[in-house]
């Protein structure tokens, strides 16, 4: 399941949790998130121990900007609530997971 | 009336199944098996293949005495409008989705294709300029379209002198507050020039976290919130980054169906790497042609 990350849940849903999330900041206008969405559905199918989410960026600019998203898809990985490594751009499947684990 | 039955068949003409963007082996072969399968092809291309920059072919298989470059480049180029291949000298400046298929942009028109073959050899220009790779994602940028949005009245400059540039620079009028094009030390090659331009050689760009500034070799130095890089003409790194292709050490990644990663786009000859020679680009040329004919199919069921 892909859950679906705001400034209200961010806190309690990715910094606060115990293990790893990853988050896909991406707008429904950006043609190559659309490209990258596939993936990170796959990716949460496939690795039910791992969270996986998305943050809309036109919805959630505050969120964008405190991670210094400046370009999208951008691929942001946490563990235990730190940011562990961060991707830019459509990225394969197999990288991220390889960042993850 | 008559008037409206002329836009109408204008509109009709440009929209082709398949569009194949250089006319190198590599593209002229995927162009012959896509016009043999009566497809509506377009061939789209600008600026001098690696093919006519070779003195002398020898190694090619039919010609005995070898063959220039040129030479083979230009019966290329006949052999598929003696077929009845469409052809525009022109440059593609973008290639963004639309509702079933793609819409291919250059500075004096527009086309739609259900398939796009990217055979534009592995032309790839990155400016040597302190910065760009440390920064990059971080205010430095190589998609207007994709990332303009996070410049919303913000201070950006484009680097680049052509069409490229300028194209680059119109997407982000929209959404910036202030845009200044940088030719590091180019002269323009555009005809459009509603853009402020700056014309000094640049020595590196600064910040900490993410871009700040530019400084130019004579040490003057400007506030920059964002670049964006468009040097030369747009190339297949440009298209793959505004449509989500993904490459490896600067080459399309492709499957042995020339498919990449996005459905109905294909990728052959230099730009998918590894040999880079005729016969290798003729092969995925053909191949990329006949998956595509297949994929035209496929959805027009």
């Amino acid at each position: 399941m892909v859950n679906v990350y705001n400034k209200e849940n961010f806190k309690s849903e990715v910094e606060e949790y115990k293990g790893t999330t990853i988050v896909d900041f991406y707008a429904d206008w950006c043609g190559p998130c659309k490209m990258m969405s596939p993936v990170i559905d796959k990716i949460a199918e496939e690795n039910k121990e791992i969270k996986v989410g998305k943050v809309n960026c036109d919805d959630e600019i505050e969120l964008a900007t405190r991670f210094n998203v400046m370009s999208i898809p951008t691929i942001l990985i946490f563990k235990d609530g730190k940011l562990l490594k961060t991707f830019v751009g459509v990225t394969p499947k197999e990288t991220i997971l390889k960042a993850a684990k | 009336m008559e008037v409206k039955m002329k836009n109408l068949f204008e509109y009709l003409k440009e929209m082709y199944d398949i569009i194949i963007i250089g006319a190198g082996p590599a593209g002229i072969s995927a162009s012959l098996y896509a016009k043999r399968a009566n497809m509506n092809v377009l061939v789209i291309y600008k600026g001098t293949s690696n093919l006519e920059n070779a003195t002398k072919i020898e190694n090619y298989y039919g010609f005995p005495d070898g063959i220039t470059g040129q030479d083979l480049y230009n019966s290329g180029i006949m052999q598929a409008k003696n077929l009845g291949v469409d052809f525009r000298v022109s440059e593609v400046t973008s290639i963004e989705y639309q509702q079933d298929g793609f819409n291919v942009k250059t500075p004096e028109n527009e086309y739609n294709a259900k398939s796009v073959i990217i055979s534009t050899g592995n032309k790839k220009l990155k400016p040597n300029i302190k910065g760009i790779n440390e920064f990059e994602g971080k205010g430095i940028s190589y998609c207007a379209i994709c990332d303009g949005f996070f410049y919303r009245n913000k201070k950006v400059a484009v680097i680049g002198s052509g069409e490229f540039a300028f194209s680059e620079a119109k997407m982000l009028s929209n959404v910036v507050k202030d845009i200044t094009i940088l030719t590091n030390g180019e002269q323009i090659k555009s005809v459009r020039n509603n853009f402020k331009i700056n014309t000094k050689k640049i020595k590196k760009i600064v910040g900490s976290e993410k871009v700040e500034k530019i400084v130019f070799e004579d040490l003057t130095e400007i506030d920059i919130d964002g670049i964006f890089i468009a040097l030369g003409e747009a190339g297949a790194n440009d298209f793959a980054k505004t449509l989500g292709i993904i490459t490896e050490n600067d080459n399309i990644k492709v499957n042995e169906n020339m498919e990449t990663n996005v459905p109905g786009v294909f990728a052959c000859g230099n730009i998918t790497g590894g040999l880079l020679q005729v016969s290798k680009a003729v092969y995925e040329g053909s191949k990329a042609g006949l998956s595509a004919v297949k994929y035209v199919k496929e959805i027009k069921k």
